[in-house]
C-alpha cells in the first residue's frame, strides 16, 4: 500500500520524502481539525454533567 | 536444490510478491495505521484540546473588560464582607459568559470563565466551566449549579478532589464578588440530578420547601479519564462584597491579584 505510494511519486527519493511529509502532516492537521472532535462526540470518556434521562 | 533454498537476487524479490503476501502486507499496514491514528487521538484528546481550550478561556476572560476593584499603593483594598441580601443577576442568554471563578486551592493563577449552558460542544468543550440552566444564579437562595471538566479541554476543575471542607471558591460577576466555602464532597452517579437540585436530595417532582441556603454545586466526571461517576462538590455561600470596593481577603492572602492594577486602571490609584 505504502509501497504503491512511494513508488507513484515523482523525483528522487529527497522530494518524496518531503512529499510524503508533507502529507503526512496535512492528514494529521485534518484529523485534530475534524476528525477527532467528531469521533470525540462518541467517546464518553469526560463527560462531567448529571442529567436525568439515560438513554 | 529446491525453490524454497532461494535464488539469489531478483528472482527472490519476485517470489515473495506472491497475492497472499501482498493481501498480509496490506492489512499489516492497515493495522499500523490504525495504531497510529489510536495514538494520535490520544495526543490530540490529552493535550491539544488543552492548548485550544486554554487559549479560547484567556481571551475570553480578557473580553470581559470588566472594571477592577480600587488599588492603593500597597496593593488592592480588602473588600468589605457583607452577609445581608446579595445581588443577583437573572440568568442570561445560553452561552454569555457571566462570572468567573478564583479556587486558592487550585493555585495562584487559577481563573476560569463560567459561561451559562452544559452542552458539552458549545460550552464545556469551548468556554469552560457551565451553569446549569434553571439552577440558582450565583447568590440567590437555592443552588447555582456548574459543571466542568476534571480532564482534557482545558480541565477547569481537574483538582476538584483537593478540595478541602471550609476551602474558599470565590465567584465574580462584573459587580460583585461571592465567597462560597466547600461544605462537602460525594460521588455519584451520572443519573443522581438531585445533587444539582435547589436542596440537594430533593428528587425531580418534589415540591421545593422554602429555600433558606445559599449553595453552589461542582460536578466533574470521575474517576479521572472516565465517565463512570461524577465527583460532587458542595459549598455555601459565606459572604457577599461589591467588586468595587475591593478584593476578597481569601485571594489576596493566596496572592490572587494582589497586583490587580487593572487594564488602564479604573481602579483609582491613591
Amino acid at each position: 500500500m505504502y509501497g504503491l505510494l512511494w513508488r507513484a511519486l515523482p523525483g528522487p527519493a529527497w522530494l518524496r520524502v518531503l512529499i510524503l511529509l508533507v502529507l503526512a502532516a496535512a492528514v494529521v492537521a485534518a484529523c485534530f481539525e475534524w476528525v477527532f472532535p467528531w469521533v470525540s462526540e462518541y467517546v464518553p470518556m469526560n463527560d462531567n454533567t448529571v442529567e436525568a434521562s439515560t438513554p | 536444490m529446491t525453490r524454497r533454498g532461494g535464488p539469489p537476487g531478483h528472482a527472490r524479490a519476485h517470489t515473495r510478491r506472491g497475492a497472499g503476501s501482498t493481501v498480509v502486507g496490506v492489512v499489516g499496514e492497515l493495522f499500523i495505521t490504525a495504531g497510529v491514528l489510536l495514538g494520535l487521538f490520544v495526543v490530540w484528546q490529552l493535550w491539544w484540546t488543552d492548548v485550544q481550550a486554554d487559549r479560547v478561556h484567556q481571551q475570553v476572560l480578557a473580553d470581559l473588560d470588566w472594571a477592577e476593584p480600587p488599588v492603593q499603593d500597597a496593593g488592592p483594598d480588602v473588600a468589605p464582607e457583607r452577609h445581608d441580601e446579595p445581588p443577583v443577576l437573572a440568568e442570561p442568554p445560553e452561552g454569555e459568559v457571566f462570572a468567573k471563578l478564583y479556587v486558592p486551592r487550585f493555585g495562584a493563577d487559577y481563573v476560569e470563565p463560567i459561561a451559562q449552558g452544559v452542552d458539552k460542544a458549545t460550552i464545556l468543550d469551548r468556554l469552560g466551566i457551565g451553569h446549569y440552566p434553571g439552577t440558582a444564579m450565583p447568590g440567590d437562595l437555592g443552588n447555582f449549579a456548574t459543571a466542568g471538566h476534571r480532564t482534557t479541554y482545558g480541565k477547569p476543575y481537574h483538582q476538584v478532589a483537593d478540595l478541602k471542607e471550609g476551602d474558599p471558591l470565590v465567584v465574580r460577576t462584573e459587580k460583585t464578588w461571592y465567597v462560597y466555602r466547600v461544605t462537602s464532597h460525594e460521588i455519584v452517579y451520572p443519573w443522581e440530578v438531585d445533587v444539582i437540585s435547589p436542596v440537594p436530595g430533593l428528587q425531580p417532582g418534589d415540591e421545593i420547601p422554602e429555600l433558606t441556603d445559599r449553595l453552589l454545586t461542582m460536578t466533574a466526571c470521575h474517576p479521572m479519564y472516565s465517565a463512570a461517576q461524577r465527583y460532587i462538590i458542595h459549598g455555601e455561600l459565606d459572604y457577599w462584597a461589591p467588586a468595587k470596593k475591593g478584593v476578597p481577603a481569601e485571594l489576596l492572602d493566596a496572592g490572587i491579584l494582589t497586583d490587580a492594577s487593572g487594564p488602564a486602571g479604573d481602579g483609582k490609584v491613591a
